[in-house]
Order: structure tokens, then sequence, then C-alpha cells
């Protein structure tokens, strides 16, 4: 594969290759560390550089390793090990001296730059179009100082020397490693603008051969995650949460709780009543003996059923706020050859990692430390500092590895973090607390995808082209309430409608209505955001369209999308590899869909087998993804396939629903995920491209859903409750 | 209470019903197995007890005591180097959180059955959570394990 220079990203920032990166040695024998400068790389005396010692994006040590500090939190997705392709490509190292560590605290370092550059975070999948520059740049310049340094020490030219797998040699018989050199290297002053490697002569972006930098710790029960932090009298808190969302505590009695062995204090915290403890059980046996009365005067009190059916009398109102209009829907769909229409409506859904919610809180002397998945962690250390009262250069936040998050550690009331420095400081900070969430709490704590409504109604002229598409949208916001309150402008929360108001089919007269729905329940983003429920009613809805012309899915489509190159890519390819339009045995049936989501285009076809009972398996899936520049292309592959599992999983399965306002699931018994029997073989197919890289974290669970609602439909079944398995729908 | 965890002996002052994930974590201070659910619905936990997988998280450590319990942390042999070579040469883990549970059961399942077909890697798996559905190359890295162990 031959890649074409990127063009400049418009996600980077243009000031980022004017600054120049800075030379931090502040610690005796750390060797070369860099950075980038705040303000002028030359007037940046050292003292303060060390003053701020993870102010940096790598470091090559004596001892020859090579760690890079990630801005981005890696939660499974990868990018610890994607940055360090991008370091070694540049800097010239062999990817088996990398490590990589999350780094947080400076978001003038760390800022995600793909959100502008003021706050740093992991989330839409944007890190690999974030740091793609400067993780390459970092480690450019590092091999630019590196080189000189052996220039100098061999009193030969620069452009002698060369580099590979992380030796430096010169003709003469010369060589050192980047270890050997590390030190003098960062006495050197640190060059402008070195330039980045053509594209084509890239050894590792875009490599089959390059692997994962954390597979084999993970294999061996190595790695460690925030559960896992192990610090001298650490104790360990679980809390008693109110059974409803919006309670508090009223009182509490603690006898029978402190009674239980090993049970430290009970202590009330601004979320609920924490009982802590010298180890995990005795915090949950005291947790059960604990006797809390709740205020639940402001609670939601409403139960799912009760919630959808306000949504559905909304539904029939006037929208509280139009997201897109173009032409005149109304109209169109007066005047339309054949009308068909839809009601659809998705369940709250909870992330459900695997690592149930933690974090672990010390202070020691003025300086705060919390260890935690620090997805905002700009925000975590506001909220941190300000319960402990110091200022926020005081908190450090260690990012650990995150056993998943699909969106759940991005939380901007910082949950868990909260209830872990309250806990501490509630003992007056004389022990490091672990505030461990158990399942049940996990999956009762909300922070769900939204339950959505939608209703839509399509035409189509004689001819059989869309000419009209009328789509609501009934639902909660995730922004309003939120620090990104903001961005919800002019009573629409783009997060609601993205994936119906900016469709890219051409269709002349679109309409997408929201009504936005104040209810207790807490949401949040959950991976793919508001792709989850948009491409699953779009997709499905075009197809109808198809069905109703009667064209084939894919030429249907097609047609529509003459303006973007792209999905049509996706979409062939996807098609191609799957033998679409190839006859079938009896019994199977296929399904196609294609949606942008976070700037990458992916296209599904799922063939699935009914069974004689009425059901049905999925037994492929063929995925082809446009996501730029493929700078691990397993990976790519990888994220695919899980994101297909993780659809596959909520669309067959997943919902939460409330009784009485009280969440009815607890475990994984009745809040059932995909299981391994249950994954069908997933092909991926990458297309090549010399674009700037997009994200592939969430854009791989949009399509599935309609692709398998798709099949199913030329099954003859309708699919427009989710999940199916609450059986036969009309 | 005595425990045996990978032909070690451990003196725990434990609930005889705490479970044995937490006396592994806890007081052992063992944590390459995992807590996911705590009511045996997902595997993360499972560790080997006489050569068994079981799931820790529902087993008190009482009734364990004086077995043989082998943790992720003491796999050792043919079987485990196979399955973990397996898994890093084809990237399974994504989060990684559930894998500790992954190969323990992978282990158990090819210990005993060195050449699984797909049906009994499904018998053996589908109690496994992985939330991240790396499922296609668990699978995948069972078959590889298989064939190492062959040849």
């Amino acid at each position: 594969m031959r890649f074409l220079a990127p063009k400049p990203s418009p996600q980077l920032s243009p000031a980022l290759s004017r600054r120049r990166f800075l030379v931090l040695s502040g610690v005796a024998g750390a060797g070369l560390t860099l950075g980038l400068p705040i303000a002028s790389a030359k007037a940046q005396p050292a003292a303060s550089a060390a003053q701020t010692p993870f102010a940096a994006y790598l470091r090559v040590a004596p001892d020859n390793s090579v760690t890079v500090l990630s801005a981005h939190m890696d939660m499974g997705q990868g990018i610890y090990s994607g940055l360090a392709t991008l370091v070694a490509e540049e800097l010239g190292a062999d990817p088996a001296q990398l490590r990589v560590e999350g780094a947080a605290g400076n978001p003038k370092l760390y800022g995600n730059l793909a959100w502008g550059g003021a706050v740093q975070g992991t989330g839409g999948s944007t890190a690999i179009a974030s740091s793609f520059e400067r993780y390459r740049r970092a480690g450019a310049t590092a091999r630019a100082m590196l080189v000189q340094a052996a220039a100098n020490e061999w009193k030969v030219p620069a452009s002698e020397i060369t580099v590979e797998r992380g030796v430096l040699t010169h003709r003469s018989g010369r060589r050192a490693t980047f270890g050997e050199l590390a030190e003098r290297a960062a006495a050197l002053p640190v060059p402008a603008d070195v330039p980045l490697r053509d594209p084509k002569d890239w050894t590792l972006i875009g490599s089959e051969s390059v692997r994962r930098v954390d597979s084999a710790d993970k294999s061996t029960g190595r790695q460690t995650y925030t559960i896992d932090v192990k610090l001298p009298g650490l104790l360990t808190a679980v809390v008693a949460h109110p059974p409803r969302f919006g309670g508090s505590v009223r009182s509490f009695d603690a006898t029978a709780a402190k009674a239980v062995k090993g049970v430290v204090e009970v202590v009330q915290i601004s979320r609920g009543v924490a009982v802590i403890a010298e180890h995990t059980w005795a915090a949950i046996k005291g947790r059960e003996a604990l006797k809390v009365e709740w205020n639940l005067d402001t609670a939601e009190a409403r139960g799912t059923a009760e919630l959808m059916e306000e949504f559905k009398r909304l539904a029939a109102q006037p929208p509280t706020a139009v997201a897109a209009r173009r032409g005149d829907a109304d109209k169109a769909l007066a005047g339309a050859a054949k009308v068909v229409e839809a009601t659809y409506e998705f369940p709250y859904l909870a992330h459900a990692a695997l690592e149930p919610m933690d974090a672990v809180a010390r202070k020691d002397g003025d300086v705060l430390e919390v260890w935690g998945g620090h997805q905002m962690p700009d925000l975590y250390q506001a909220k941190a500092a300000a319960i402990a009262g110091v200022s926020p250069d005081k908190v450090r936040l260690h990012v650990m590895m995150t056993g998943g998050s699909f969106g759940r550690r991005a939380t901007p009331d910082a949950d868990v973090i909260v209830e872990a420095v309250e806990c501490a400081k509630a003992i007056g900070w004389r022990a490091p607390v672990k505030v461990l969430w158990t399942r049940e709490d996990d999956m009762q704590g909300g922070r769900y995808r939204p339950m959505y409504l939608h209703t839509v109604k399509a035409g189509l002229d004689a001819a059989g082209n869309p000419v009209a598409w009328k789509h609501r949208i009934v639902g909660q916001s995730i922004l309003a309430n939120s620090p990104f309150a903001a961005m919800v402008k002019d009573g629409i929360d783009p997060t609601s409608v993205e994936g119906v108001s900016d469709s890219p089919y051409a269709v002349p007269n679109l309409t997408a209505e929201l009504t936005t729905v104040a209810a207790g329940v807490p949401v949040l983003w959950w991976r793919s955001v508001g792709h989850t429920h948009t491409a699953y009613a779009m997709e499905t809805m075009i197809d109808q369209l198809a069905t109703a012309a009667g064209r084939d899915p894919v030429e249907f489509r097609r047609a529509l999308l003459t303006d973007h190159p792209r999905h049509r890519r996706v979409l062939d390819l996807a098609a191609e590899k799957a033998g679409w339009g190839q006859p079938l045995a009896a019994g199977r049936f296929r399904g196609v869909a294609v949606h942008e989501s976070f700037a990458t285009v992916v296209a599904e076809v799922a063939e699935i087998a009914m069974d004689d009972r009425g059901g049905f398996r999925v037994e492929r899936v063929v995925c082809a993804v446009d996501c730029g520049v493929a700078v691990n292309p397993d990976q790519i592959r990888a994220q695919m396939e899980g994101g297909i599992g993780f659809g596959l999983g909520a669309i067959l399965h997943s919902r939460i629903t409330l009784t009485g306002g009280e969440v009815d699931q607890s475990n994984f018994d009745g809040y059932e995920v995909l299981r391994f029997t249950e994954m069908p073989r997933v092909e991926v197919h990458v297309v090549p491209s010399a674009e700037p890289p997009t994200g592939v974290g969430e854009p791989g669970v949009p399509p599935i859903g309609p692709a398998v609602a798709n099949a199913l439909a030329a099954a003859g079944r309708t699919a427009r409750i989710l999940p199916l398995s609450r059986g036969a729908q009309t | 209470m005595k425990l045996i965890v990978n032909d070690r002996e451990y003196e725990v002052d434990a609930d005889p019903e705490m479970p044995l994930v937490w006396a592994l974590r806890d007081l052992v201070g063992l944590t390459g197995t995992k807590f996911g659910c705590g009511a045996a619905q997902c595997g993360a936990c499972t560790v080997h007890v006489d050569g068994q997988p079981i799931r820790s998280c529902v087993t008190p450590v009482s009734a364990v005591a004086g077995q043989k319990v082998v943790t992720i942390e003491g796999l050792t042999g043919k079987v485990a180097e196979a399955v973990t070579k397996a898994w890093t040469a084809l990237d399974v883990p994504q989060c990684g959180y559930c894998q500790s549970g992954q190969v323990m059961a992978a282990v158990a399942l090819l210990t005993a059955t060195p050449k699984p077909s797909d049906a009994d890697i499904d018998a053996a798996m589908d109690g496994n959570l992985c939330r991240c559905a790396t499922y296609q190359r668990i699978r995948a890295g069972i078959h590889q394990a298989s064939q190492t162990l062959e040849g």
C-alpha cells in the first residue's frame, strides 16, 4: 500500500508545527524527554521543566527504553499501541523497546486537538486524529537530537548517520543505542520543524507486523487496572446509593455495619453512605448490614413504560426544535406516490464494562493522588481538587488501563472519582481509599444511553425515488445540564439527532425534528452516541423505501449517495466481499447498512440464518471501513470486530427498564450482552486511503443493528422495538 | 485457614463465606484474577481448583481450603505457554479485563481436549463474557494453541 502525503488535517492546530519541542531534562539520568513548550522553548528554563515531570510525550532512558506518554486513555481501543507506532516510526525505534503510560494534568500538552485543544479527553473516536501529528513530531525531534549527539560524539556529519530499530550507525562502523546517547542528546538544543518521514517510507504505520504493546501483559494477568492498585494501608469502600435516581440520604444507622469484622468506618458522602473496610468482602458485608433511610421526595418515580407512553404522547405534538430542514417535507409527502412510515423504540442501555466503576484516592501532605479511568482528566482534577481544598496542580492523576468504558468513564460529574476522594477525606486522609462498585451498583448506577422514540415518514415519487423524509425524535438530552450544555444550540442537542440531521442521502425534502424530554434517569454517551439509534432508524427506513420502490437496497443507496464517494466505496466493497446478489442457501438472508460516524464511514452486510422456530442467528458479517490512513490495520479490524459484537449484543438482548423509578436489571442475567456462541464470523476490509486518519473505536457499532434488521426484513420480519429479544413484532 | 495457591501455602484470616476471588485478591495479593459480576455470570474470576475451572466469585474460600488453587499468575506448562503465545500473536485482548478468565478457561479446555472442535470451544467458553467482543480471536487463539501443541 502506498500512501501519499496526508493533507494537513483541519483538526490539527496550525500552530503546532511552528512550536518547538522542549527538552525536559531536569531529572538527573532521566535521559531525553520531549514535550511541547507552553510559550517559548528558548525561554523555558530547565528548572520549570523539572516541576512538570509529566509534561512530555516521550522519554528515552539510559536503559534504552522508550516511554510514550499518552494524551489519551486506553480502555481497550488500542491507542497506546497506535501512539507507540507513530513514535517508533519517526524515531526509528524497535517497537519492542517501546512502552506507554497514560499522562494527564496539562491540557496545554495533552489537550484533545480534535476538540480544539483546550481540554484533555478521550472520546468521539478522536485520539488518532488528535495525535497523529504531534506524536510523530515528538519522535522525529527525538531522533534528530539522538543523531546530532552521535554526530558530535563521532565527529561525523549527521547526514551520514542512519537509524534503524533503535540503533544509530555510521559507515565507519561506529554504532550506539538510543540509551547510550540519551543523556548527551538531552543536553542539545531542540531543533525546530524537524521534517516528518515521507509516507512512502513508512515501515510501521500501516504495517501488519506491528502488534499491540499490551497483549502479553493482558494474556498473563500482569496488566494492572484501577481495581488492582495496591498501596500501603489501602482501604476499600462500597457505597450504598439511593434506590431511585435523585434520592438522597435522610439518615442511617451504622451499628450493625460497624459490627462486621473488617469494617473500619461508615461515612455519609454526597452520593450516599460509604462502608469503608480493610478489604472488599468486609465492605460488601458491612453494606448489607447497613440501614439507610432515603429521602425520595424528589426522586424519579416513573418507570420506563410510563416514560415511553409520555414519549408517544409528545411525538404526536409539535416538536421542541427543528434540527434540519431542507425543502418542504410535508408538501412532498402529500404529493408522494407512496408513503412508508415506521415508529421505533430504543431502550436505555448500560455500558456494563467488565471492570466495574472504581477509583482510588490518597492525600499525602498537600498532594492528592487519584488512580482511575481518567477519560476526562481536567474535569476530574478540578472536582478532586475542590473536594480536597487544594489547587488543581496539586492533584496527580494516575491514568490507569481501564477494563472497558464504552463512554462510561467519561462522566462529567466524575461520580466514582468524587466518591473515592470524599471517602478518603471523610476519614481525615489517614489512609488511601479505593471505591469499588459491585456489578449491581454499576448496572443500576445510571448514565445510560438514553431511551428514544423515533417516528419516520418517507415518500417516493412515481419513479420510485425518495422525495420526502420527515423524522421526529423524542428523548432525553445527554449534553443538557452537563459542562457541555453550551453545545446545545436552539434547543438541539446534536447527540440526539446526529446521523439524521446530517444524513448523506440525497432526499430533496427533509425535516428532522426533536422533542427533548426531561427525566430523572441520568444519561450519557454510549459507544457511538446518537448514531446508536439514528443509524438504525435511517438505515432500516432506507431499506423499506427500496423495497417499496422495488429496487435493490445497495443500488438504491448508491443512487442517493452520488456526492458521497466514501460511502459508495465502502458500500461497494462490503457488497462485493459479501457476495451481495448471489443466491443464498434456504433460510439465509442478507441485510446491508452504511453509516458515517466520527468522520469514519462503515458498511456492513449481515447474513442471518432463520431457524424453524422463528429464531435466527447472525452467521456472518462483512465490514468495509474507510478511516483514512490505516495506522494499525489489524487494530482497525479488531475495533470493527468488537464494535460489531458490542452493537449486536445490544440489539439482540440489552435493555435497562425501570419500574416505579427503580432499575429492574442488576447483573448479566437480567441485562444480557453478546456471548461467545452468538459471535458471527466477521471479515473486515480496510479501504486504502492517504487521507488524514479518523477514529475506529465507535464507527463499527452503528451499522450492525440495521444490517441485521434489514436481513430480518428480507425474511419477512420487522424489527422496530429494541431489543429484538422482546419477541414477535409487527 | 490454609489456602494453597500456585503451589504456595497461605494462612488467611477470612470469613469462611468470603468468596475465593476476594481472598485471592485482597488477602493473598494476587490480582490477576478479576472481579466482574459476583454471580458466576461473566467468568472473569475463573481459576483452577484441582485442574478444573471454577468461578471464584461464588466459591466460598472455605470450600477450597487445602485444595490446589491455580490462578493466572501460577499457570505453567506447555498448554499455558501455547495459549498465551497464541493470544499475543493474534492480539486477542482489547481492554484485557476478561482475558485472565478467558485464558484460564482455554487452558482447562485444551488440557482436557487438546484438539477441540468448534462445538467443544462453544461449550467451554460460552460462560466467559467479553464486552469488547474479542470472541472471534479467542476462538482463533484456541485453535492456534491447539495446533502448536500438536506440532
